[in-house]
């Protein structure tokens, strides 16, 4: 076994076992915590995977939200200090049923690769450069990604107007709350 | 020797290494580790340093001494208020946790050194020289405003809570115009790497190329180093002291160290991206001169940083937030655009690329003073129709 290997495993055991802290610790800061271990875990996968734009971007849009999300957990939950609820409800069958499904869907997937089983991937050739400028060229082309990405910023633009409508006080009260 | 130390001390280590019976690679690896420490452990030294600066030239700008009893010039009253801080208990609020507790002073630390691995502080004298350094130093911010809501959680204090909100909704509100702010080098230089763009400013400073930008980034880095105006996340007056209120001892300690050497870090930061980083005359010849250069850059932005905060009063939350939204985003967004179209225009049409970039930064600073005059105006009507009906028609016949 390589270093690289070995590193790869270790990750990946963070990865998974601090996933199975975030829905299992019983408050909710502290879930939220575990995420931004399991977050690393995988920026630290790409990073091994030789992408280390992905990496940083990785830190940079899910960790750096970490900490609105808090803000959400205290803001939305009563008592957060203190809250250790019943963590099941009726329903957590089903969940499960329907994480076990996607499982199964995503190790069919992988089975379909050709090189699942043999340890080497093909090796990147370009440079650094040459795979960010792809990366940019196929958020762009029709063939591509360009639909996915256009519909991702839409849905996006529709939750943040959703939102604003959300928090914004009636009409009649920003007529006499704003003049000073 | 005399003229590349850094390259010369870095091979004589290596060869020392070697000697020792280490391969290449491992003396290179573990050179890495002792540099990084070293680089750490500097910069945190020399934030003693900054915080007598930082002292003293406040003391100035309010007309007192500052501090001058221990040592000379009261150079050594830091590490005096630091071992008094040692020496203090460290006290757990009832009801904290633990555990998150004691982990955000240091990740509000690292967040900041950590910023320094990618500065170029001379030429071949970089922590690291990575090529997404742009989004790293967006990353490694990001996890600063992690340790605040951290600290002001796990302290069980609503003053706390109220501190740290305040700050996450500002510094996530200003992470906005300064990402794109930082666009502009990048595109300039043509690279994420902050010694591509250290190099790419031998022609002309980017401050020259892009003033706009520098100024957004320089404000909105101000903000996110919590620097007055906009240090309204530990509003003494209002919440106490903000998300630190509950830390005592070094932990207290290590947040108040991260603080000032933010201040310092920004100015580092506007200088490497804005103003040439460690570029001057004879540089090349002699690259020690460009540690001079960087230091010396550094230090007059960093004693702005002072100035501004010893002159301007605290903003409210409602009024940081506006500036923010409703100024400081539109402008990034219209400076990157601008910028972007310029330059291309520049080098595909042949013209003078210092000179179309100056121009295109006039028009823009000119669309900026028309768009605040008449928002200005506009206000001012409003207000004058919001006062009561006879003192408000009173005003208008006047002034009509």
């Amino acid at each position: 076994m390589t270093p690289v290997q070995g590193l790869f495993l270790v990750t990946a055991l963070a990865a998974v076992l601090s996933a199975i802290m975030v829905v299992t610790s019983p408050r909710l800061v502290h879930a939220a915590l575990w995420l931004i271990v399991t977050l690393a875990a995988v920026a630290v996968l790409f990073i091994l995977l030789d992408a280390a734009f992905l990496a940083m971007v990785q830190i940079v849009v899910y960790i750096g939200a970490i900490a609105i999300l808090i803000i959400f957990t205290v803001m939305l939950t009563r008592r957060v200090m203190a809250d250790t609820g019943p963590q099941m409800n009726r329903l957590w069958w089903l969940a499960a049923f329907i994480g076990l499904v996607l499982f199964g869907a995503l190790v069919a997937l992988l089975a379909q690769m050709p090189s699942w089983w043999t340890a080497t991937p093909p090796a990147a050739t370009e440079s650094f450069e040459l795979i960010v400028q792809d990366l940019g060229l196929s958020l762009v082309d029709l063939d591509r990604y360009i639909i996915p990405f256009e519909v991702a910023s839409v849905l996006l633009l529709a939750a943040l107007i959703g939102s604003i409508v959300l928090a914004r006080p009636p009409a009649d009260d920003l007529e006499t709350g704003e003049g000073e | 020797m005399i003229s590349d130390p850094f390259t010369w001390f870095g091979d004589l280590l290596r060869e020392f290494l070697v000697g020792l019976g280490l391969t290449t690679a491992q003396a290179t690896g573990l050179m890495q580790f002792l540099g990084a420490g070293a680089l750490a452990t500097a910069v945190l030294v020399l934030t003693f340093l900054l915080i007598w600066v930082e002292r003293k030239v406040l003391a100035r700008i309010q007309d007192r001494l500052g501090p001058n009893r221990v040592g000379p010039f009261g150079l050594l009253q830091t590490i005096a208020d630091a071992l008094k801080l040692l020496s203090k208990e460290i006290i757990i609020p009832s009801g904290a946790d633990k555990v998150v507790y004691f982990l955000a002073p240091p990740l509000a630390v690292m967040s900041v050194v950590g910023l320094w691995a990618v500065i170029p502080l001379a030429p071949n004298l970089v922590g690291t020289d990575i090529n997404v350094a742009a989004i790293y130093l967006i990353s490694i911010t990001a996890i600063g405003t992690l340790a605040i809501m951290l600290a002001g959680w796990s302290s069980n204090n609503k003053y706390a809570l109220l501190g740290a909100f305040r700050t996450v909704a500002m510094l996530i509100s200003y992470e906005v115009p300064m990402v794109l702010a930082l666009l502009v080098p990048t595109m300039l230089a043509g690279s994420m790497g902050t010694v591509a763009i250290v190099e790419a400013q031998r022609e002309m400073w980017f401050v020259v190329l892009a003033p706009l930008a520098a100024l957004v980034f320089f404000i909105s880095s101000m903000a996110e180093a919590g620097k007055a105006p906009f240090d309204l996340l530990e509003a003494e007056s209002e919440i106490v002291a903000g998300y630190n209120i509950e830390y005592s001892s070094m932990a207290f300690g290590m947040f108040f160290v991260g603080e000032f050497l933010h201040g310092f870090t920004l100015a580092a930061l506007t200088v490497t991206l804005f103003l040439g980083g460690w570029l001057g005359p004879f540089v090349d010849q002699y690259t020690w001169l460009g540690l001079i250069y960087f230091f010396g850059k550094t230090a007059i932005v960093y004693f702005a940083v002072i100035w501004i905060r010893g002159t301007l009063p605290r903003l409210r939350i409602d009024q940081v937030n506006a500036f923010n939204w409703k100024f400081l985003v539109p402008l990034a967004l219209v400076v990157v655009m601008v910028t972007a179209v310029a330059d291309k225009l520049a080098a595909d049409l042949g013209w003078n690329r210092t000179l179309t970039m100056i121009l295109a930064n006039a028009v823009m600073f000119a669309g900026i003073v028309v768009s605040v005059q008449l928002y200005a105006r506009r206000e001012r009507r409003r207000i004058e129709a919001a006062v009561p009906a006879s003192a408000g028609t009173a005003r208008l016949e006047s002034a009509s």
